[in-house]
């Protein structure tokens, strides 16, 4: 079921009736067999998977939860008789014997969806299936990179003592298959999701107003824009679009994920947010982002946090780290002391590459985002000396560029996502420098990408929209400033922003059905 | 407060369902001017339900029949449910929605719909979103239209889940925004009567030049799906007391094969009905190609479809005992009006070809 499709709307509005009809208890169990509708709505084979994350998760919990009670309890009775290093050799084992149950759960589910995604790929498929068709060929199953992460963030939580363990296995199976962000995330904290995912809700009319308000802004971010752009994205990917072509290309293409993702998350935290349930923000308007880091907290954010908790942390921190610190500092002064903190960045963007599907542009994507990361932190002291002398910072026009400038680089990254084969992105890449084909802005190329006019209005008139609402958002929550508002303009705008989804979005007969790009991972 | 908030938003709710109404009521097709057969279907439900006959099938009905004839001639009142394209699912679904509105003595299938199968696996030219909503979108809701939309869309209709587009226009035409004309804000909340009872009158004559030549089919057999639908109307016929005449109107084009015909004769024999392949009476009826058919012998024009209705009348009179109603008063009266518009449409058609020329 599509967010885009008539059904889930309907399936949205009898949710959401249903949900403030029944008592309050039952909110979270209808919840869980909304879920599991929508699951199986993508198809039955799948489901498989999704129990498997479900019951390893809800074992391995389960288990190391027991062993910390039990521990809880020992110390308890022992408290008096044990000395201090008893004490923490106790806690030590206990520890131990939890880790490996948290990495034995780790194993067979990073093991189970890295067979997914690599079963993607040809070679692979074919190997696995004796090239026959079999349930694991057919496609990854529905939303698998995001359950999985937030499943296994959850065992990483428990195994830190920094989440409760769910012991009821129902309540759990929700956690893991909630479905509005089973799309594509966010992939929420255990902490963070439950205590509204559980909780009664009482009809609250702002709160649901608001919700649906988010889920239009949502519709007209990928119906609107990004729906309508798609279809030239895959145009000027044709190998005669070079140079500047290219630089559209990326544009485009920024323009189209921002639409797509943003637009998905928002229907996800919109609906949620109409039934009371409460999910962390996933991008904080990242293209007014000044520099790498900055942008790496604005834009998939939920991706971004589970890999610094779960792998750059863990990784920086470990032992070998700590020595390769020491070594490192002994030869080199300066810089050995951030040598650990690369190591585990390559590692980090390693993974989030991988996460993005088993492919080399996925690897080479993250790599060169480490690259930019990692060169743009040693020449720090280089920038700030040079923002010094010419008093930039104090200059409102040099934020300006700045923010362009990280848009750009970006976007050049970006476009790595479009092209499997990595030598195609590196050759474009290098047309920038080479071919100068500015004539194609006004030469008639671009109406050749399957654009027409109209088209590139409502794109423009949509990004402007969108740019202008991103400004005001800056400057505070728009929704609360709008229910400030008389309500006939409240409603008015409402009613204009429905009016444009339904008349300039791209749906319907004659339109390309266009996924969520975040589908596929 | 909480009232007042309530109020105001059931009254901005009202206001926007009947702003979204308005929006659709504007974007969806009018068919006034242009592709005025898209007008015909709903153009029935204006109509007083006490027809004789009533016709029902593809343009081979609605261009080739003229009830003002058949009234004028042999006083038999009649309608036509013809549409574009209309594929034998349709009118099927048609004809059981009909017998909702009343039970004429005969009804007319043309049967060239038989040679189209089912949705899947017709060709590209055969099965068209846009026919389809020519033919349902003027249907009105009941259990007919919906098991025709069921069973007409097309592949793309079914996975864009299209029922919504049929429940809510607005949806399929949210887009004609950008190509509304004056005949959109023209025809907003109204319409014309474009045909006579279903007849779509063309005065246009451009004769037939050469033979319409096709390709011999590698299988002629008629699909089993369609003698499906041909079968529940038969059904249907019976079970309303209303004689089903089987024809093939004599359009030259698409070819009706020997092959096709003898399977209806064999149809027909098998099931006690009257089949009529005017294809074979084109010299009794007196159809002259050079001058009785508007686009090279695929359709008649209002000449043709006079002597055709004239010789059908006789047919429907003699042979199925079709009722002589020009002594009922009521009925003159409305059909004197109906005659006095199609003889003046007629005459503006012809005055303004005649400028053309």
């Amino acid at each position: 079921m599509q967010f885009t499709s008539f059904s889930f709307l309907l399936f949205a509005a009898v949710l959401l009736t249903v949900y403030y009809i029944i008592p309050g208890k039952w909110q979270w169990p209808l919840l869980l067999i909304a879920s599991c509708f929508f699951y199986i709505s993508a198809g039955t084979e799948y489901l498989v998977f999704i129990a498997l994350t479900t019951l390893s998760t809800y074992a391995t919990t389960i288990l190391m939860d027991n062993r910390l009670k039990q521990r809880d309890v020992y110390m308890a009775a022992h408290k008096a008789e044990m000395s201090r290093e008893e004490k923490k050799a106790y806690k030590a084992k206990i520890k131990s014997g939890n880790k490996v149950w948290m990495v034995a759960c780790l194993v067979l589910n990073f093991g189970i969806l890295a067979l997914c995604k690599a079963c993607l790929i040809d070679p692979v498929r074919t190997a696995v299936s004796g090239g026959t068709l079999s349930f694991l060929t057919v496609g990854l199953p529905l939303g698998i990179s995001f359950y999985m992460f937030q499943s296994m963030g959850y065992v990483v939580d428990v195994y830190r003592e920094t989440a409760k363990t769910e012991r009821n296995p129902f309540k759990l199976a929700l956690f893991v298959s909630f479905f509005p962000q089973l799309i594509q995330g966010p992939i929420s904290k255990f902490n963070q999701l439950t205590p509204t995912l559980y909780a009664p809700h009482k009809f609250d009319g702002k709160a649901v107003s608001f919700g649906l308000q988010r889920m239009l802004w949502g519709y007209f971010k990928k119906l609107v824009v990004a729906d309508r752009i798609a279809v030239a994205i895959g145009s000027l990917k044709g190998e005669e679009y070079t140079g500047i072509a290219f630089l559209v290309l990326t544009v485009f293409y920024a323009i189209q994920i921002y639409g797509d993702f943003t637009g998905g998350i928002d229907v996800t935290i919109g609906l949620a947010e109409a039934m009371g349930i409460k999910l962390p923000e996933n991008f904080i308007r990242p293209y007014f982002s000044k520099n790498i880091a900055e942008y790496w907290r604005r834009w998939h954010i939920s991706l971004g946090v589970w890999m610094k908790d779960c792998i750059f942390y863990p990784i920086s921190v470990s032992e070998p780290m700590r020595k390769l610190s020491k070594a490192s500092r002994a030869k080199f002064p300066n810089f050995g002391k951030r040598v650990p903190v690369y190591v585990a960045s390559v590692a980090t963007w390693f993974c989030t590459g991988i996460w993005h599907g088993f492919s080399a542009n996925f690897i080479v994507w993250g790599m060169l985002n480490c690259f930019v990361i990692v060169v743009s932190e040693e020449l720090m002291p280089v920038y700030a000396k040079f923002h010094d002398r010419f008093h930039l910072k104090e200059k409102k026009w040099y934020g300006g560029f700045e923010i362009l400038r990280m848009f750009m680089l970006m976007n050049l990254i970006r476009a790595c996502d479009l092209f499997p084969n990595v030598g195609d992105y590196f050759r474009r890449l290098g047309s920038i420098v080479t071919t100068f084909n500015f004539h194609i802005l006004w030469d008639g190329t671009l109406m050749n990408i399957g654009l027409t006019a109209l088209d590139y209005a409502i794109i423009f008139g949509g990004c402007l929209t969108w740019f202008v609402m991103d400004l005001l958002q800056e400057k505070g929550p728009i929704r609360e400033r709008l229910y400030a508002k008389p309500a006939a303009l409240r409603y008015s705008l409402i009613f204009i922003l429905l009016v444009v989804v339904l008349l300039m979005g791209s749906y319907g007969i004659g339109y390309d059905a266009s996924n969520f790009i975040y589908n596929q991972f | 407060m909480k009232k007042k908030s309530i109020a105001i938003f059931a009254a901005a709710l009202a206001i926007g369902l009947v702003l979204l109404w308005l929006l659709q009521m504007l974007l969806v097709p009018k068919y006034m001017t242009d592709v005025r057969e898209g007008a015909l279907i709903a153009e029935y439900y204006e109509e007083e339900p006490n027809h004789d006959v009533v016709f029902i099938g593809d343009c081979e009905v609605y261009e080739n029949f003229s009830p003002i004839t058949l009234w004028e001639e042999y006083g038999i009142t009649s309608y036509i449910r013809g549409s574009a394209q209309q594929l034998i699912w349709q009118s099927y679904y048609l004809m059981e929605e009909t017998f909702k509105y009343e039970t004429p003595d005969v009804i007319v299938f043309n049967v060239l719909s038989m040679k189209y199968d089912t949705p899947k696996s017709t060709g590209s030219s055969s099965q068209r979103e846009a026919y389809n909503r020519m033919t349902l979108d003027g249907m009105r809701w009941s259990d007919s239209k919906v098991n025709s939309i069921l069973a007409s869309m097309t592949q793309e209709e079914r996975e864009k889940e299209a029922m919504w587009m049929y429940l809510f226009p607005l949806l399929r035409y949210h887009d004609r925004w950008s190509e509304l004309t004056a005949e959109d804000f023209r025809y907003w909340l109204k319409r014309d009567t474009v045909s006579h009872n279903g007849y779509l009158m063309q005065v246009g004559v451009k004769p037939l030049e050469d033979e319409h030549v096709e390709r011999p089919l590698v299988d002629y057999e008629f699909a089993p799906s369609c003698y499906e639908y041909l079968d529940r109307m038969v059904e249907l016929c019976k079970a309303h007391g209303t004689q089903l005449v089987l024809i093939k109107a004599p359009s030259l084009s698409p070819v009706w094969w020997d092959e096709w015909d003898q399977q209806m004769v064999a149809y027909a024999e098998e099931n006690d009905l009257l089949y009529i392949n005017f294809l074979n009476h084109q010299e009794e009826i007196g159809i002259d190609w050079n001058t009785d058919t508007y686009d090279t012998g695929l359709h008649l024009n209002v000449y043709g479809a006079e002597k055709l209705s004239s010789y059908f009348g006789r047919i429907l009179s003699e042979e199925c005992g079709v009722a002589d109603r020009r002594s009922d008063a009521g009925l003159s009266a409305l059909w004197a009006e109906k005659t006095a518009a199609y003889d003046a449409q007629k005459a503006e058609l012809e005055a303004a070809y005649a400028a053309q020329k």
